[in-house]
């Protein structure tokens, strides 16, 4: 048997260690278990790599063959028939386009304003990193791309948030993702600090603000669904008082938009407030009191001590946000079944609506999609925390 | 409730009778001690009510253990074809919509039944109406599924209403939305709260999609039931981008005007919930809402109640050009006082069929438990109780007013209500529920998607019946058209 360079270094190391009597070769018993050292490694590591690539690549390589097949029942069980990408067409370009991205109304002249500004203002930001002494030609057509993905989504916004537009499950998933995180956050960091300070019952309300977090999320759904029943919910007193018992949120797709958003703040809130809050309180004394001696006032003190310092924590937490939001499913499914008509639908209930009635190519298509839209908003997102994490650090 | 332990009380009688009369289940099927059955279907409480509490009889009788094993409605074909299809297996029986019988016959997933209820007398299959036995439970001439259920719509008023008001029962759906905006917001049993003009479950991804259909079957179909309403016979062209379906759309969208505001979030459930307790004037249900409505427990409206077989159109399509047209003794034959009225057997009624895969034990013993449950000696108590969701399908429920009365029916009120499904079961214009392959495809996901868009304002009726059109067109397409014009065809050939 011939050692690898790699394997007679980690021999003569170990018989350097183990001093003259072990430099001799091994033999027998000694020469197995020397041996299976050398392999322990290898034995470790294999079980692992064989179950990532089963539970993992396995599965996504399957799910993207899915994407481009269609099941059909055959006499005696099931076929998968290959169609290429008429399953991403169909979304696209077919007859679930409007469903996927919505109804692309004519845009109106504020509307073409705005998409100018926003082309105008990457055509800016091209321009200068091209300029850059450390361009390469890889560089800039990333950023060309990063550009392109950025108007397309712009133009998509517009023409369907805009007036005779209707959202698409794309778009709607969007909205989530950008007003539901954003909310989250905000109101997770004032909790936050309010809950960091030296007041009365504070470690009460930490945990009453946890709790959202440890209901189950079609718990919360149902909960939500009731509350907000403004004809028959514990609230209808209150509701029939100020005449709005026959109004029903459910029946507008931006108030259903509307209750979704409010069930997931409810029960993500607290994740923000939880991490911001040990973060804050992890934070060195030191600086605060350092700028209160300078005479900083309370704001000062936040956006030039506080905030700062809390960007890699914000930045991870809203990453991992960020990736979990563009998944939400139970809420819409339960709360309002991603009605009315398709209005509330994420890109997750879609597919789940496609997988349910068999259309399997065609959810399989929907959440490579997602997965697509994800990998891009996160690395855009990881693109622009990265220089100004660098700064505050 | 007096009613009630009397209802149980036949039921625990006729369980007994069972066990001691010759024509039993026992003697039909054999001892089935020690077996286990996993039966298969929605989630009730309708349906799976019925099925879980004679269970236990059953297995007195038989020896059978039967689980219920309940699905959410819009999860139902999905379990049922991914169990067969994987070969899973896990599910024996299934209590489903035979509609969807195309797409699980034909892989061979069904056990084919005929054999089995031609030697079964207890089933009394010639007592079960024609079009249940031979088109619900038949498929390319063989029996795959026994019959629980008799399904057809209707619309339900409320009489004291329409006589205090002098106003006669909607023939066409002009007049039903005439009635509905007449009792809108007002107060319809007396609490004091202002009530709705019209109900109508018209929830997406449960079992609303067919009230679109009861709607637009009358502009869509006069020629009689061969006719069909979903395409044409020629070219297999869906009869969605028609100016009758657009009719029919402003019709059903307009219904919206009188009902409660949160009507797009209504199943059926909410939707009989709401009549039986006084709160609507009209409604548009399955058979359901007869019995419900004599139910001491939940309902404020005994006796208050009538049925008429869906309203027409005095209007109906040229198929020729797309158009509407004037009803006339060539457009409309079947016409009555000048309506073409076409009542929908929407659903087909729920029915029980047996996994091919199935041990030849377990296929005896959930043949015998389907069997037990659609024998009169069962059937004709159950489909007298609102919860059970099982509507009249048998000649001798139909014939036998005492059934009726004894559950709490008055006389007149049972003659009306088995008189509209009778006169709908009987109708030379019925329209059959699509039934070819996918079905489920164009029903449950096209059709169903479009219209919630549509009701919640999200599309156009022209916008609505494009998207139809051009998913039906797509599947058709994908199925191959000629296969689907052939399965169309056969449907509608159906010797009633």
């Amino acid at each position: 048997m011939t050692l690898g360079p790699r394997r007679r270094a980690a021999a003569a190391s170990v018989a350097a260690q183990a001093g003259p009597a072990a430099s001799r070769r091994p033999r027998g018993l000694g020469a197995l278990t020397a041996g299976l050292e050398r392999e322990a490694r290898l034995i470790f590591l294999w079980p692992a790599v064989l179950l990532l690539v089963f539970l993992s690549i396995f599965p996504l390589f399957v799910s993207l063959y899915l994407s481009a097949s269609r099941l059909e029942f055959v006499p005696g069980g099931f076929a998968l028939r290959w169609v290429g990408l008429a399953n991403y067409r169909k979304l696209l370009l077919g007859i679930e386009q409007e469903h996927f991205l919505g109804f692309l109304a004519k845009p109106s002249l504020p509307a073409q304003v705005a998409f100018g500004i926003v082309v105008v203002l990457l055509g800016v930001i091209l321009v200068q990193d091209f300029r850059r002494p450390d361009r390469s030609i890889a560089r800039s057509l990333g950023r060309g791309l990063w550009a392109l993905v950025g108007a397309a989504a712009d133009w998509l916004m517009i023409r369907t948030l805009g007036p005779g537009g209707r959202p698409g499950t794309l778009v709607t998933t969007l909205v989530y993702v950008g007003i539901g995180v954003a909310v989250q956050y905000g109101l997770g960091l004032g909790l936050a600090l309010l809950c960091s300070q030296n007041l009365a019952g504070r470690r009460f309300f930490r945990v009453v603000f946890l709790i959202p977090m440890m209901i189950t999320p079609v718990g919360i759904a149902y909960t939500f669904r009731i509350l907000m029943d403004l004809g028959k919910g514990p609230f209808a007193p209150a509701w029939r008082a100020l005449g709005l018992a026959e109004v029903s949120w459910a029946s507008n797709p931006w108030g259903a938009r509307l209750a979704v958003l409010i069930g997931d703040t409810w029960q993500w809130t607290p994740f923000m407030f939880i991490v911001l809050l040990a973060a804050l309180e992890s934070l060195p004394p030191e600086f605060l009191e350092a700028a209160m001696v300078d005479g900083a006032d309370r704001w000062q003190t936040f956006w030039q001590i506080t905030w700062p310092q809390l960007m890699p924590v914000s930045a991870t937490l809203v990453l991992i946000r960020l990736i979990e939001a563009f998944k939400v499913v139970d809420l819409p499914n339960v709360l309002t079944n991603g009605g009315p008509g398709t209005a509330t639908e994420s890109l997750t209930l879609h597919a789940l609506i496609a997988w349910r009635t068999l259309d399997i190519g065609g959810a399989a298509a929907v959440a490579y999609i997602l997965l697509l839209v994800v990998t891009v908003t996160v690395l855009a997102y990881l693109h622009l925390v990265r220089r100004r994490l660098a700064q505050a650090t | 409730m007096e009613r009630n332990l009397k209802r149980l009380g036949a039921g625990l009688g006729t369980a007994i009778a069972l066990i001691t009369s010759p024509i039993s289940v026992a003697s039909a099927a054999g001892p089935f001690e020690g077996i286990s059955l996993n039966v298969l279907t929605f989630t009730g409480p309708q349906i799976a009510e019925p099925l879980q509490r004679r269970a236990p009889d059953f297995e007195k009788v038989s020896g059978a253990k039967v689980n219920v094993v309940t699905v959410p409605f819009s999860d139902l074909y999905q379990k049922m074809l991914t169990d067969m299809a994987t070969k899973t297996n896990s599910y024996h029986g299934f209590v489903f919509a035979p509609q969807w019988m195309a797409d699980f016959v034909t892989p061979g997933y069904l056990e084919d039944l005929t054999s089995r209820i031609a030697a079964d007398k207890a089933v009394q299959w010639p007592d079960i109406a024609p079009f249940f036995r031979d088109f619900s439970a038949t498929y390319a001439g063989k029996a795959y599924t026994i019959p629980l259920d008799g399904d057809f719509q209707m619309v339900y008023y409320r009489t004291d209403l329409l006589t205090q008001a002098g106003l006669k029962p909607p023939e066409t759906w002009d007049d039903y939305l005439k009635i509905a905006g007449a009792f809108d917001k007002k107060d319809l049993n007396g609490d004091g709260t202002p009530d709705f003009g019209s109900c109508i479950a018209k929830k997406r991804n449960a079992q609303s999609y067919w009230m679109i259909w009861s709607v637009a079957a009358a502009f869509l179909q006069s020629l009689g039931t061969k006719q069909g309403a979903f395409f044409d016979l020629d070219a297999m062209k869906p009869l969605t981008s028609t100016e009758a379906f657009a009719e029919a759309l402003r019709v059903y969208v307009e219904t919206g005007k009188y009902g409660p505001p949160d009507e797009l979030n209504w199943d059926v459930g909410d939707s009989r919930s709401a009549f039986v307790t006084g709160r609507c004037a009209l409604t548009l249900d399955w058979g359901d809402i007869g019995t419900l409505a004599i139910d001491p427990k939940t309902s404020k409206v005994m006796d208050k109640v009538g049925a008429v077989v869906l309203p027409g159109s005095r209007r109906v399509l040229d198929r020729k050009t797309g158009k509407l047209v004037a009803c006339d003794r060539a457009t409309c034959p079947h016409a009555v006082n000048g309506v073409n009225h076409a009542p929908f057997a929407a659903f087909g009624g729920w029915s029980g069929g047996i996994n091919q895969a199935a041990s030849t034990r377990i296929k005896e013993a959930t043949y015998a438990f389907l069997s037990y449950m659609s024998q009169p000696a069962q059937s004709n108590v159950d489909v007298t109780i609102g919860i059970t969701g099982f509507n009249p399908y048998r000649i001798s429920q139909f014939k036998n007013l005492d059934l009726w009365i004894k559950a709490g029916m008055s006389r007149p009120a049972a003659q009306n209500y088995l008189g509209a499904i009778e006169n709908s079961l009987n109708s030379p214009n019925m329209v059959l529920d699509l039934r070819i392959p996918q079905n489920q495809r164009y029903q449950q996901v096209v059709l169903d998607t479009a219209i919630a868009k549509l009701l919640a304002r999200q599309t156009t009726i022209e916008q609505a019946m494009k998207e139809i059109t051009e998913g039906w067109e797509a599947i058709t397409n994908e199925v191959g058209r000629d296969k689907q014009l052939r399965a169309y065809r056969e449907t509608l050939n159906v010797q009633r």
